[in-house]
Order: structure tokens, then sequence, then C-alpha cells
């Protein structure tokens, strides 16, 4: 057998560094406006970031710390603000898994498969954006409540939806059910069904051709998704209030305990507890940043957040 | 593996793709199936791997019948158009997929998948690459390590699908040469789909040349292209001129001339298109069989003089001789010239556009079954 003699035996050219950093960004003269128009916007720009995102989120911390660390502390272990933390973790906890289920389903069955209705499924996903959260909380309440469709057969079955726990959730998983569906459609509509094609071809079987092919080329955005999602779970306000309750120490997440705290004038201890959701976007923003760095290039398609 | 296809139907909603496709493969063949955009040549491929299940008809390999079998069942080795690698595993990882996924008991150990994994990229020419990503390497190599990937499995049936449709040029003539030679190594039974007839008449054994869902002819390389079957198939395979001719038992009048080409076997009567190659147009004394013809310009393209000139009747022609043959002195801009046909078909005279080409697409094709066809 002859050898190959052309380029293909080479190796491909190697990119400078800088590239794999991002793109370059490159002068163009033609597109590059004058410098005092440059630096005027840029100004424009960080003092809108500044007054509107940067201040109020320091004085969440300052207001916090104004009695003292000891307050603050004392604030965030007394046994309602506890309770709200943990029912907080206890829905994201919950939420997140059922929709990263619910997600990657309908993500799947939305680009892999050709469906009658297909559009009114990606309509129906993008529901939850459209709809006030409110609405959302008060469809539970309709639904289970006492005067509602199925509350008062679960009620006698002794099973509590509404003003409970099974309501918090209920509601989370609605309100946030599209954030990680919205992220993979993009992503796995632009992947196509090749690489799936081509595992079953060589004998892969469909769990097999899941899990080794889809979700690693899935993984990044999922992550991704998971990571809003949580984050939405987490500080979800009007449909968790129209449903929980509000009752302390059993139905207060903590976006509602905070509000309870600031009406009854409790203002360090509410932006204690205010604190520690903004501590939550913090790290929330740092992870998406730091996924859109490292794997900005499977992230590309679904840039819509 | 020995493979047959019987009368599979098979439509995109109300898009006909395949229209009773009969077809019989030896085992060991190298075969190609060549037509244009939307003639059904990768419906037709999908078909035999089980990418598409179609709505009639039998795909039977050896003795087994499996038309209703998925793919993970049919052991068919199928590289895709653009690879399909999966670019979060390395080269050496790819072409183990296939061992890898195998249930328990069938599954070789770990050190031995990694050793026919090598011996594979070794195969291919890609020894030492094992450690790269798919990212990491040309497109001439990726088209490689699929190639070793669906040969891992040690499948029945290669299927290739526009194998060097995504290469440039020069690394196309080269890798065209290279898997000649690899199958003729391997011994696998092959098909691949192209649109470029030099590509198939240079690779296959024998070519399947098809049309709007049906199969025109198929044929070793020198039957498909010195005797064609249809009109499609002579156009399809080169340049073609089309004159207007009669015939009446052996002879053959060519553009309303009065001296006859007498040929060997004897035609019906009535009125033909004469089909004519550029390159087997020739310069003849007048009054030979044969027609007239008035040069109108001529071009030098590398090795070739190519003319235009226009027929007695009126008809464009086009006529190709090598820049050294003798015929270059008479060929020169309005000249008379007489020029004989060294090898033509005749058909029955067809409606037809009037410059003498077939539609190659179905106007009516769906969008996205024409983007399939495309290169």
């Amino acid at each position: 057998m002859s050898t190959i003699t052309d380029a293909t035996l080479q190796d491909p050219p190697r990119l400078p560094p800088e590239f794999k950093q991002g793109p370059l960004m490159r002068r163009n003269a033609a597109v590059t406006e004058a410098p005092w128009v440059r630096w005027t916007l840029t100004a424009v720009a960080l003092l809108f970031l500044l007054g509107f995102l940067f201040l109020p989120l320091i004085a969440v911390f300052v207001e916090a710390l104004r009695n003292g660390v000891s307050a603050y502390f004392a604030a965030l272990v007394e046994p309602d603000a506890l309770a709200a933390i943990r029912l907080t973790l206890l829905t994201a906890a919950i939420t997140v898994p059922l929709n990263l289920v619910f997600g990657v389903a309908a993500a799947w069955a939305i680009t892999k498969f050709e469906f009658r209705g297909k559009s009114l499924l990606i309509s129906l996903i993008d529901l939850p954006f459209s709809v006030s959260p409110v609405v959302a909380g008060l469809i539970y309440i309709l639904i289970f409540g006492a005067q509602g469709w199925a509350g008062p057969w679960l009620m006698e079955h002794g099973i509590k939806v509404a003003f409970a726990v099974p309501g918090i959730v209920l509601a989370t998983i609605f309100v946030t059910f599209p954030f990680i569906a919205r992220e993979l459609i993009p992503l796995m509509h632009e992947q196509g069904t090749e690489y799936e094609q081509a595992a079953l071809s060589l004998g892969a079987s469909g769990w097999q051709t899941f899990w080794r092919v889809t979700v690693p080329n899935i993984r990044w955005g999922l992550l991704y998704g998971v990571l809003l999602c949580n984050a939405r779970a987490m500080g979800e306000f009007g449909a968790v209030s129209v449903i929980s309750g509000h009752i302390r120490g059993q139905t207060n997440t903590m976006p509602l305990h905070v509000e309870i705290l600031y009406n009854e004038y409790q203002f360090s201890a509410a932006f204690a507890v205010a604190s520690l959701l903004a501590l939550l976007a913090l790290v929330t923003l740092g992870l998406k940043a730091y996924l859109e760095w490292r794997h900005g290039d499977e992230l590309v398609a679904t840039r819509r957040h | 593996m020995e493979i047959k296809v019987r009368g599979i139907h098979k439509a995109f909603g109300s898009f006909p793709a395949l229209g009773g496709v009969d077809l019989d493969i030896a085992s060991g063949e190298l075969v190609a199936l060549l037509g244009p955009s939307g003639s059904g040549k990768t419906t037709l491929l999908r078909v035999i791997a089980g990418l598409e299940f179609p709505d009639r008809g039998a795909i039977v390999f050896g003795e087994e019948d499996m038309a209703g079998r998925p793919i993970r069942e049919r052991r068919v080795g199928f590289v895709f158009q653009h690879y399909a690698l999966f670019k979060h595993m390395t080269v050496l990882d790819n072409v183990a997929f296939g061992l890898r996924v195998r249930e328990r008991r069938e599954r070789p150990p770990e050190a031995l998948i990694r050793e026919r994994a090598r011996e594979l990229l070794e195969l291919v020419q890609l020894g030492g690459l094992d450690q790269r990503y798919p990212a990491q390497l040309s497109g001439g190599q990726r088209q490689r390590v699929a190639l070793a990937r669906a040969l891992a499995i040690e499948p029945r049936v290669l299927l290739l699908d526009e194998p060097f449709g995504a290469l440039d040029a020069k690394v196309r003539k080269d890798l065209r040469r290279w898997l000649r030679q690899l199958h003729d190594k391997t011994g696998v039974t092959t098909i691949f789909v192209t649109h470029d007839q030099e590509e198939a008449l240079e690779l296959a054994d024998r070519v399947v040349v098809m049309n709007r869902g049906r199969i025109e002819q198929v044929g070793t390389t020198d039957e498909v292209y010195e005797q064609p079957a249809t009109p499609f198939v002579f156009d399809f395979l080169g340049n073609t001129n089309v004159l207007p001719g009669e015939v009446r038992g052996r002879e053959v009048y060519v553009d309303g001339q009065d001296t006859p080409i007498v040929t060997a076997s004897l035609h019906g009567s009535g009125p033909v298109d004469v089909y004519v190659r550029p390159g087997d147009l020739r310069v003849t004394e007048p009054g030979a069989p044969g027609f007239d013809a008035v040069i109108r310009s001529t071009q030098r393209t590398g090795p070739i003089l190519r003319c235009e000139a226009v027929t007695a009747s009126g008809q464009a022609i086009e006529i190709e001789v090598p820049h050294l043959h003798y015929d270059t002195q008479t060929l020169r801009p309005q000249q008379h010239v007489r020029l004989r046909l060294n090898q033509f078909s005749v058909f029955p005279r067809q409606t037809r556009n009037r410059d003498g080409t077939l539609p190659d697409v179905v106007p009516n094709a769906p969008a996205e079954y024409r983007a399939r066809g495309r290169a």
C-alpha cells in the first residue's frame, strides 16, 4: 500500500495561544469611533452598572452588617430563618433534579424527533416565562386549594398541597421549568442526530448512546441550565408567595422570610437573610462566567439570557 | 456480505424519494451510487444502513431480511459525510467505541480493544495520533478516523455517504486512491454515495446511476460510460452534445444531412436524439458520414482545445480536441468543417429543455431532502 503524501498526514496548523482565550478583539478603523465617543459610552455604561447593580448589592451587605457581625449571625441562626433556609434548599433539591429530567426529556423529544404539535410544545415550554409568577401560584391554589378542583379530595385523603411544601415545590417547578429545556433545545438542535446515529450504527444501545454520546455533548449547556434553574428556584418569590401561605417556620422560604422581616421593621435581620440570597447570586454569576469563559463555544448556541 | 435490495419504496411526506429500487451487490464489491441531488442515492444508502426504514421492499444481507431491523442490529459500518466523530473522545476512544459498547460476554478485554484500535489506526495510517482529539485533526485525518471507527466493528458492509464531499480537491484525489487500496486490502463490501461522476468512475467496481428515486443503469465503469442506457446517464456522466437525427434501419442521419452513418445494429425508424461527447467529434473530409458545422470560437483550457460551433440546423455544439492533435489546424473561428462522430448514442426523441439539459433536481423536493443530497 502506498503512503499518503499530502498534507492530511501532517499536523493541522497550531493556533497562536491568544486564539484559545476567545475571539480576538481587532481594532478596525472603519467601525471604530472617535476616542471621546468610546470613553463616554463606556463611562455611561459603567456608571449605570454602578448605580443600579453594584451599589444596591453593596447596600444589602452594609445594611446586613449595620448592627454588627454578631447580630448578623444571630439573624441567620434564628429558628424561623433556619427553617426558611432549610425549606429553600429542600425546594431547590427537589425542583432542580426534576426539571433536569423534564428539561432533558423535552429537549430530546423536540430536537431528535419529528412529531405533530411540536411547535405547540415549544410554545408551552415558554409559557412559564410569559406568565406572571403570581398567576402561576394562583393556578395551583385554584387546583389544590380548599375550594379548588382537587383540593377537597386531597384533603379527605390527608394530603395537603396548597399552603404546604408540595405546593411550593409544584409552583417552583412550574416557574423554573423552561431554564434547562430552553438552554438545551438550541444546543441539541445544532448538534442534530448524526452523533446518535453514529453511536447506534456502532452497536450502542439507546441508553449507552444517551450516556456516552448525548450527555457529554450537552454537559456544559446542561450545567449552565441547572445553575440558572437553581438560582431561580431559590429566589422565586411571586408564585411561592401566593401558594405558601407564609406560615412561619413551616412554609416560609428565604425570599418570603426576607419580606416578612422587612415588613416587621427588622431591617438588619431582613438584609442578613437577603445577603445570603445575594451571595448565592454572586456565586451563580461567577460559575456562569467561568463556564462561558471555559466552554463558550459550546454555549454560544444558547446565548439567550 | 452479499446484499440484495428488492422493490424498495420510500417517500418523505408526498415526495417519493425511492420508487421501486432493485439492486444486487456481490460480496467484496466496491459500488458507487451516483446521481444528482434529490436522486435518492443517499436515501438508498440510509435505507441499506437502517437509518431510514423503507415503506415497502426488502433489504437482504446474505440470507437475512434486514428491512425491519434497526441499525444497531445490522452491523454496518457507516461513515457520515461530516464524520460525526465524538468530539469529547480521543481518536483511540472513538475507534474503540464500537467494541466497548458490546455486551459484556461479547466484549473483548480492554487491553485487546486498545490493541485492535491501534491496529486499525495503523491501517488508516494514523498511528501515533491516538491520543489526539478530533478537533486537533485535519479533514482528511478525521475522515480516516471515521473509517477506522466503522471498520472496528468488523462490519458486514461499509457504507460511505459522500466520503470526500467535505475535503478539498487535492486531498480528495489522494484519499480516493488510498480508499481503493484499503478496500482491496480489507475486502469489505463497500457502497458509497457520490454526485461526482469522476469519483464514481475512478473508484468503483460498478456504478449505480440514479435519478428521481430510480436506478437508471447499473454497470461497470466502462459500461455506463461507453453504453449509457438512458439519455440521463449519458448526460450525467460527462459533457454532452445533443443533435437532432433520424434513423432508418441501420442508417443514422444526423442534423438533416443526407450522408448517413451506417451502424452495426438495426434501429426502428423515426426521429431520434443523437448524443455525442465533445471529445468524440473529429474533423473529417467534406461529404463523409457526419454533419457540417461552423466554428464560432475556440479556447485553450489546459491540454485541451475547446471549440464552440453551430450546426447547419442552428444547434450549438461543443468540440474538444487535445491541443497537439492535427485537427487543431482546422478548428479556427469561422471555419466550415465536416465532423464525424467517433462514438455516440441514439435515443428516441423526447421533449426536453431547449438547451439540451435534463433537469437534475426534482423541483418539488422538500428543502431538507435537497439539502441532504447536496455536497
